[in-house]
């Protein structure tokens, strides 16, 4: 190791953990192995790993699947990675660095040992079961304790403490929190905040006991162990894990005479150096301005510092913002800025708290309401990245701040693309600003998959997709670029155009129309979209053998693919209402088939796991018990959900059920720009949730109210109230034409939500087109809707009656072998991929 | 069957031509998937088809590198700037059929292997 007469530096980091292996791969990235020879040392004997998704190691994930990098990539670079070497000593005075195997002699060191768990000095408190929750290692432990215990306790009802939590209950034990402090996560959230957080714990079946200070851990009668509390109280537990809070590491900088804080921590400066400049420290070890960063962000901002310094760089580490946005037992906590409004004198808030839903929302703005000091979040994270916004750009408040955390409604202020400012984050997966995006565009980008490229933009999560577009869209637009809305290079039409050439000119295959108004073969772009429209219009199988190319995996199988390449099956439910016959043969073609099943949203059955070979079979016997294709893999009609209406209601007024029924098989079938989904509700308390549907129809006491445009997942949108007392068949012509215009004059992709809040003239024109008949369009789009619904079939039943179709359902052409790379392993007594 | 890599086949002698399907097996402009057992292992091979272009027959890797998923033959064929292009049908990355190579991603390549028509039979050399 020790190579002779290198002109390199030699850098040795003492830690690898995340922020030691963030600053491996900025030396990497910076070109800065041309100056020094780097040697990493760690305690671990696993290199570097995701700590932030700990939890996951028990929900599947293995330490090769949380590794962040790989002994290749350190050897590639020249690295010398020396786990399960724990470091004794610095010997400042020779500039060596000690192990228990060796010397090292160095140029500079980082220090990047982290931090430690801190146990409470509580008597018993070493006995055999009494776990931390911080490495692999600890993980194992608590798995194997786990194995012989029912119950277990985690000590600390922090952001850890209830990571830790939602582990123990992973492994079905009866789980309880115990916080020392009036409230759970003390640091994020003010007492109505930690209050509404107590009881969404609550009601996931953890035990929240606060204000418990344990005095002493003894044998239990119940349990392994007795824990006696200050009043003395009692819990009995099998297991506890403690995490009351994180210590630095910092006893390799203590021993060899470094400055450290009074409670901890080594000291650095903005350049992350120690006391001693041939010494840096980054991360948990480290105290910059008396404080301790707890979170992998400023970690990395260290890391970058550091890389400065031992570069001779102009970066600093100037602080670190410690906002936050978690879920935590499936519980969205946020939290922004100073958002218990202490740190700036004269602030004043805004509250919104619902106790039915369960949301808690504050603001913090400065005095004269102009600007976001801070944010508090429970129940919703929603309303997160529009207030982080707002908060990181230092952005005007609206008028009315307190629309920003109320429900959303009319006048909610979206935030526009030109509101932004250059340093607004639109990707925050890969930090891309707005700035960077103009650059890409300055550079000479002139459409979208250029900047994405470029930017790498949207290419992680990809929730700011729509973001990404607008922002694109509109500084094109200020550029003077006309803005190109081809559907793609194949062909130069929006999809509106290309819906009217096939209706007008009775096109009724790809290959037609690409050879008489498009070029090349097409892409996954055009085809799928013109196998819908040609559905649209003609309604043909779309397995048959002119359509079945275009077509995406799920709508060429019928069924939805999932990660491992298997699909999952949904038979339709008309209004969410089965026979018990029917409900017992889903049962037994689960078993059958070793299908993981679970309820959806839309009030079917989803069965996943099928493999591409055993699709016709599995649906052979769902036909034969009278079930028919759910389309849940299509660009279509989904579901109607409903409530269980006057039939069984003391409320109801109609009969919301047979409506629902009516309606779903009405539009089965129908293909359209994207998923379309109805609810029914027997009554206005809407148990349906029908205003959060494409199509809502709610019952009145003359007849039906209609709504329209709603959505629920990523940007939910209440449906607007569109028609009133509408009779049966009044509903249905009504919906007919609203839908017939939908599917003419939407872009691809686009919900009927975005495609209503695109409309030029809004809701009152779409009243006018569809109840005025202003275009004089109604009967035209009543008959295609007809022909749609006349030329209705079961496409797998459809299917299975077609040997040639059913050819394509073999995992290998010439083997009848299935995938062997498809591995199932079993969890809470179902498949699930490995 | 007048594949540019059908006539490597005339210069070199040592190549194994082996027989995979019949050209009944395959869904023109679309994939299939084959077994193909080799003397370093098995491996599962997407076919695609393009009846009347210059290069008809394509084999690729089967499994998608970026899920780990074999499904790379269930992707939508299609062109971008006039490569033929296969889009996987879990994250959407384009593969160029002619050699594999990933559009969003240079430092990925599918393994493709040459193959041709010889009568009805579809061969590949492995």
């Amino acid at each position: 190791m020790n190579t002779p007469a290198s002109p390199k530096q030699r850098l040795i980091i003492i830690g690898n953990g995340m922020v030691g292996h963030h600053l491996v791969e900025q030396l990497v990235e910076q070109g800065a192995l041309e100056r020094y020879q780097v040697t990493v040392f760690g305690e671990e004997r696993h290199l570097a790993y995701d700590r932030v998704h700990l939890s996951e190691y028990f929900s599947g994930r293995d330490a090769e699947s949380l590794a962040l990098s790989t002994a290749d990539y350190y050897a590639e670079h020249g690295i010398e990675l020396r786990l399960n070497e724990a470091v004794f000593a610095i010997d400042r005075d020779v500039s060596e660095v000690v192990t228990d195997q060796d010397r090292y002699p160095y140029d500079r060191v980082v220090l990047a040992t982290g931090s430690f768990p801190f146990v409470p000095p509580i008597p018993g408190n070493d006995r055999e079961g009494c776990l931390v929750y911080r490495t692999l290692e600890d993980l194992d432990a608590i798995r194997a304790a786990a194995e012989h215990a029912n119950t277990g306790v985690v000590v600390g009802g922090g952001l850890l403490g209830l990571e830790a939590a939602n582990a123990l209950r992973g492994l079905d034990l009866d789980t309880a929190v115990v916080e020392f402090a009036p409230r759970l996560m003390p640091m994020q959230v003010d007492s109505e905040g930690g209050e509404l957080l107590r009881e969404k714990i609550e009601t996931l079946g953890v035990q929240v006991l606060t204000e418990r200070a344990t005095q002493r851990i003894e044998d239990g009668d119940t349990a392994r162990h007795r824990m006696v509390f200050q009043d003395d109280k009692i819990l009995e537990t099998d297991l506890i894990v403690f995490s009351a809070g994180i210590r630095p590491r910092d006893e390799l900088a203590r021993d060899c005479g470094l400055e450290i804080g009074e409670r901890g921590g080594v000291v650095i400066d903005d350049q992350c150096l120690t006391s001693d400049p041939q010494i840096l420290a980054i991360g948990e070890v480290a105290l910059w301005q008396q404080s301790i960063f707890g979170l992998v962000a400023p970690g990395y901002q260290m890391a970058k510092a550091a890389l400065a310094t031992l570069t001779d760089g102009e970066t600093r580490f100037q602080g670190a913002d410690m906002s936050t946005k978690l879920k935590l037992l499936g519980v969205d906590v946020g939290s922004i800025g100073d958002a218990h409004g202490n740190q700036n004198p004269g602030a004043r808030n805004f509250r919104y708290l619902d106790q039915i839903k369960q949301e808690y929302r504050k603001l913090v703005v400065s005095s004269d309401g102009k600007k976001l000091l801070g944010a508090m979040l429970v129940g919703d994270n929603g309303y997160f990245d529009t207030l982080m916004q707002y908060y990181d750009n230092g952005l005007e408040l609206p008028e009315d701040p307190a629309s920003l955390i109320l429900p959303s409604s009319e006048g909610a202020p979206a935030l526009g693309p030109d509101a932004l400012p250059e340093t607004a984050t639109i990707c925050s997966c890969h930090n891309v600003t707005k700035g960077d995006i103009c650059a890409s565009l300055d550079a000479g980008a002139v459409d979208l998959a250029t900047v994405k490229g470029d930017t790498k933009a949207s290419s992680g999560c990809g929730g700011c997709a729509a973001l990404l577009k607008s922002v694109v869209d509109h500084e094109l637009t200020a550029r003077g670029v006309e803005v190109d809305q081809s559907i793609c290079e194949h062909f130069h039409y929006t999809r509106q155009e290309l819906f009217d050439i096939v209706r007008i000119e009775g096109i009724k295959t790809f290959s037609e129309l690409v050879e008489k108004h498009g070029h090349g073969l097409g892409c996954d772009i055009c085809k799928p979209a013109v196998a819908s429209i040609l559905a649209s219009c003609f309604n043909e199988p779309i397995t048959d053998a002119a359509h079945i190319p275009l077509q995406d995996t799920n709508d060429t199988f019928m069924a939805n693919m999932q990660k491992n390449g298997t699909y999952s099956v949904v038979p339709r439910i008309a209004g969410g209402e089965i026979t018990p016959d029917k409900l017992v043969v889903l049962g037994q073609v689960a078993q059958k088939y070793d299908l993981y099943t679970k309820i959806t949203g839309g009030q079917r059955i989803d069965l996943f796991g099928a493999r591409l070979e055993d699709l016709p079979d599995i649906w052979g016997e769902l036909i034969e018990a009278g079930f028919e294709t759910g389309h849940a893999y299509g660009k279509s009609l989904r579901t109607v959900k409903s409530c269980v209406g006057s039939t069984w209601c003391r409320y109801g007024v109609q009969d919301s059920v047979g409506m629902a029924i009516r309606l779903e098989n009405r539009y089965k079938g129908l293909r359209a720009p994207h998923k379309i989904k109805f609810g029914v509700s027997g009554c206005t308390r809407e148990c349906a949730e029908a205003q959060s549907k494409d199509i809502g129809v709610i019952a009145t006491e003359h007849g039906w109210n209609l709504y329209v445009c709603g959505n629920g997942g990523m940007r939910p949108r209440h449906a607007e109230l569109f028609a009133t007392d509408l009779s049966d068949e009044e509903l249905f012509s009504t919906i007919d034409r609203f839908l017939m215009f939908y599917v003419r004059t939407a872009d691809r992709l686009q919900r009927t939500s975005v495609w209503r809040e695109n409309l030029e003239g809004g809701l009152d024109y779409l009243k006018e087109v569809i109840l005025d008949d202003s275009l004089g369009l109604g009967d035209e789009l009543e008959r295609q809707m007809q022909t749609v619904i006349d030329n209705y079939q079961c496409e797998w039943a459809n299917a299975i009656s077609d040997p040639d179709k059913l050819k394509r359902f073999r995992s290998f052409v010439n083997d009848e072998r299935p995938d062997p790379d498809i591995i199932m392993t079993s969890e809470r007594g179902q498949l699930r991929p490995a | 069957m007048n594949t540019a890599t059908a006539l490597k086949d005339e210069a070199h002698t040592d190549v194994t031509w082996q027989p995979l399907c019949t050209k009944a097996d395959l869904v023109a402009f679309s994939g299939v998937a084959a077994w193909l057992e080799t003397a370093e292992g098995p491996a599962q091979v997407a076919i695609f088809y393009l009846p009347g272009l210059e290069q008809e027959l394509y084999a690729l890797e089967h499994r998608d590198p970026f899920s780990g998923a074999n499904v790379i033959a269930r992707g939508i064929v299609g062109d971008i700037k006039g490569d033929a292009v296969v889009a996987s049908p879990i994250y959407k990355q384009h593969f160029r059929l002619k050699d594999g190579s990933c559009v969003e991603d240079d430092s990925v390549t599918l393994r493709t292997w040459p193959i041709r028509l010889d009568g009805e039979k579809i061969v590949i050399e492995a």
